[in-house]
Order: structure tokens, then C-alpha cells, then sequence
């Protein structure tokens, strides 16, 4: 009983799992017969960016101008260019923008290194703070110390 | 992307958050702790609302500075004919990419024929992933102010001038090099404010994008 219930579960969870997976391809037909140059084509059509919609990649844009782009990615592929000579065809036209990975340069340095940046300065912070309660956690005379001086100021007060 | 003034804005705002803790903090010593949260604080609200202004639609051309890239296409008002930019050199000339399916270039046809009519500069047209004959009708009915439109079907010469939508419009000068993109409907302020003054030289930029 369990069991069947289970696996009934699982088969329709898997088969919605299925579904959700590339049903909608923006084109019905492959751009290559050649299942490596077809990779190729996968892989640089999701790295540029669809200037129409923005977020969105050439390769899941329904938009014309990402079909023409695709369209331009695929000739240029098959014209046998290397995938970066198709980006660098497509970033002379469209600017860094259009590339989902830009070059490493003075206007992208921040966006490169920020993630790492926020990494270490919040690691620092952490580190300092970590060392600042074990500190007051091993001076439990000084800790006394500072509650009656409070105390004192308190009452003063 | 924001214009000069409100950068020097947000610079001074930067400023005055740091300026202002620290001068706080000099008067109350006793409060020196909150001076570096403070600042944070200050300084990541001037950066989001920097954000909040800018335009990520809006996106610098390179073809700025770089030699106009050169068409041969049929020509919309006689299809038996080509249409080259190379025919051009020589004078400056203004390109608007253009298409009956746009909204957007049908706003800004009064303007393009009066800056037609005043005859500065001819101004080219790039008939963008259109019908021809459509095209062909849209001209005859509303008045071309095209010295020669070139029809570009299939979208390539689009593509050589990173064109991402209609319309758009480019200044192109003497030796063929584009000095100016125009994103957006042309109205009768841009042609003053923003064509004009870069057609006679009086606006000399490097990064010359502009959006409506």
C-alpha cells in the first residue's frame, strides 16, 4: 500500500520535473546536426544577454532581434569562428553589456572582486567580534569591574 | 545612465554622510561608536538611491568613435536600386533605424520631416525587419524624410550597428565616423538640444549615448 502510494508520488513528481525541462525552446529544430558544434551553440547562445528583455539570455528570448542574434551566433559557428571571435563580433556591437561574463577591466573590477570584498570584510568583522566576547568571556573579573563601574555611574547619575 | 549634475549631487549626499558623522563625533566623543555604522548607513543609501536613478536600458553605444559600418542594401522607395552609406562620405549625415511595426518611429515622424525640410544633414533610413511594401505605403502616406532608405529584411545591418530596438538614430560625420547614438523617439528639444549641437561641434563627447 505504502509502496505504490509512494511511487505513484514520485512518478508524477518526476514527471512534472520532466515537464518543466526545455519544453519551451524558443526553436523547435536544432541549429546543428553535429551534436559538438550544437554544444558550442548552447553554451555561447546562453552567455549573451538579450538586449530587448535584459534578463534574459539569445537562447531563451522569443523576441526577434534574440532569434536574429542566435541566427548570427549559428552562421558565425558553422563559418568555423571561435567562440571568441563570436563574442568579441557581438561585445564591438552591443558593448560588454550584451556578454553575461564581461571581460575583467576597469569598469567590472567591483562586480568581479565585490562578492570576494564582501567575503573578507565580513570574515573580519566576524573574527572581531568572536574575539572580543571570548575575551570579556575569559576576563570575568574585568567584566565585573565594568558592571560596577556602570553601577557606580548609575547611581552617581 | 544619470547626467552630470545629479553625480555631483550624489557625491556631495556621499560627503555630507561622512563629513556629518565624524563632525558629531568630534562634538560628542562619547558617542564615537555609532560613527562608522553611521557612515555605512549613509553612504549605502546614496548608492542605492544613485541606483534608483539610473537607466539600465539604457546602454552606451562603441560604435561611438568607431567608423560607421558600412551597407549595401535595396532601397525601399525603388527596390531596383541599392542604398550605401558610402555614397555619404564626405558630409555628415544622420541614420534612423526605423520600422512600421514601431509605435514609437510613428511619434517621431513629424519631427524627422521637419528636420528633413531644414535640409542640415540627409538623413538615412534603416527599414528594420519590415514588409516592403508596408513600408513603402507608410512613406507615401505620412512623407518620406529619407534622402534614401535601405531595407534591411533580415536584420544584419541591425545587428553591425547594435541596434536593439526602434527607433534609434545615428550621427555620422565627414570621415564616416559615428559620433553620436540617439535611443529613442526624436522630437523637435532633441534635434535642438542634443542633434543640432553635435552636427555644428559646439557638444564635443567621447561616450555619446543619450535615451529619451
Amino acid at each position: 500500500m505504502f509502496i505504490t502510494r509512494f511511487t505513484r508520488g514520485f512518478t508524477t513528481c518526476l514527471l512534472f520535473a520532466m515537464l518543466s525541462f526545455r519544453v519551451w525552446a524558443v526553436d523547435s529544430a536544432p541549429a546543428f546536426d553535429d551534436p559538438q558544434l550544437q554544444a558550442r551553440y548552447d553554451n555561447l547562445t546562453r552567455q549573451f544577454r538579450c538586449m530587448q528583455c535584459q534578463n534574459e539570455s539569445i537562447a531563451d528570448s522569443p523576441v526577434s532581434l534574440a532569434a536574429d542574434l542566435r541566427n548570427e551566433v549559428r552562421e558565425q559557428i558553422a563559418q568555423g569562428k571561435s567562440d571568441d571571435e563570436v563574442r568579441k563580433f557581438l561585445s564591438d556591437r552591443y558593448g560588454a553589456f550584451v556578454l553575461y561574463k564581461p571581460p575583467f577591466e576597469a569598469r567590472t573590477w567591483l562586480l568581479w572582486l565585490g562578492p570576494v570584498i564582501f567575503l573578507i570584510g565580513g570574515l573580519i568583522i566576524a573574527v572581531r567580534i568572536i574575539m572580543q566576547r571570548s575575551r570579556l568571556a575569559d576576563n570575568e573579573d574585568e567584566s565585573d569591574q565594568l558592571r560596577d563601574n556602570i553601577k557606580e555611574q548609575g547611581e552617581k547619575a | 545612465m544619470s547626467d552630470q549634475h545629479s553625480v555631483w549631487l550624489y557625491v556631495l549626499l556621499a560627503l555630507f554622510f561622512v563629513v556629518l558623522p565624524i563632525a558629531i563625533a568630534i562634538v560628542l566623543p562619547r558617542h564615537r561608536r555609532f560613527i562608522v555604522p553611521v557612515i555605512i548607513f549613509g553612504l549605502l543609501c546614496v548608492v542605492l538611491a544613485a541606483g534608483l536613478n539610473l537607466k539600465p536600458g539604457c546602454i552606451p553605444s562603441p560604435l561611438v568613435g568607431k567608423p560607421a559600418p558600412e551597407f549595401s542594401l535595396p532601397k525601399v522607395e525603388d527596390a531596383t536600386q541599392m542604398v550605401s552609406n558610402k555614397d555619404f562620405l564626405g558630409r555628415k549625415y544622420l541614420i534612423n533605424v526605423w520600422g512600421t511595426w514601431c509605435v514609437a518611429c510613428r511619434q517621431e515622424h513629424e519631427a524627422l520631416l521637419a528636420i528633413a525640410r531644414e535640409g542640415v544633414v540627409p538623413i538615412i533610413g534603416i527599414d528594420w525587419r519590415d514588409d516592403m511594401s508596408m513600408a513603402q505605403r507608410w512613406l507615401g502616406q505620412l512623407g518620406n524624410p529619407y534622402t534614401a532608405t535601405a531595407f534591411d529584411q533580415a536584420g544584419k545591418v541591425a545587428i553591425d550597428y547594435g541596434v536593439y530596438g526602434a527607433p534609434e538614430s545615428f550621427l555620422v560625420d565627414e570621415k564616416g565616423v559615428v559620433i553620436y547614438k540617439y535611443v529613442g523617439v526624436i522630437t523637435e528639444e532633441v534635434w535642438k538640444d542634443a542633434l543640432l549641437p553635435r552636427i555644428n561641434g559646439t557638444i564635443k563627447d567621447k561616450e555619446g549615448t543619450t535615451c529619451s
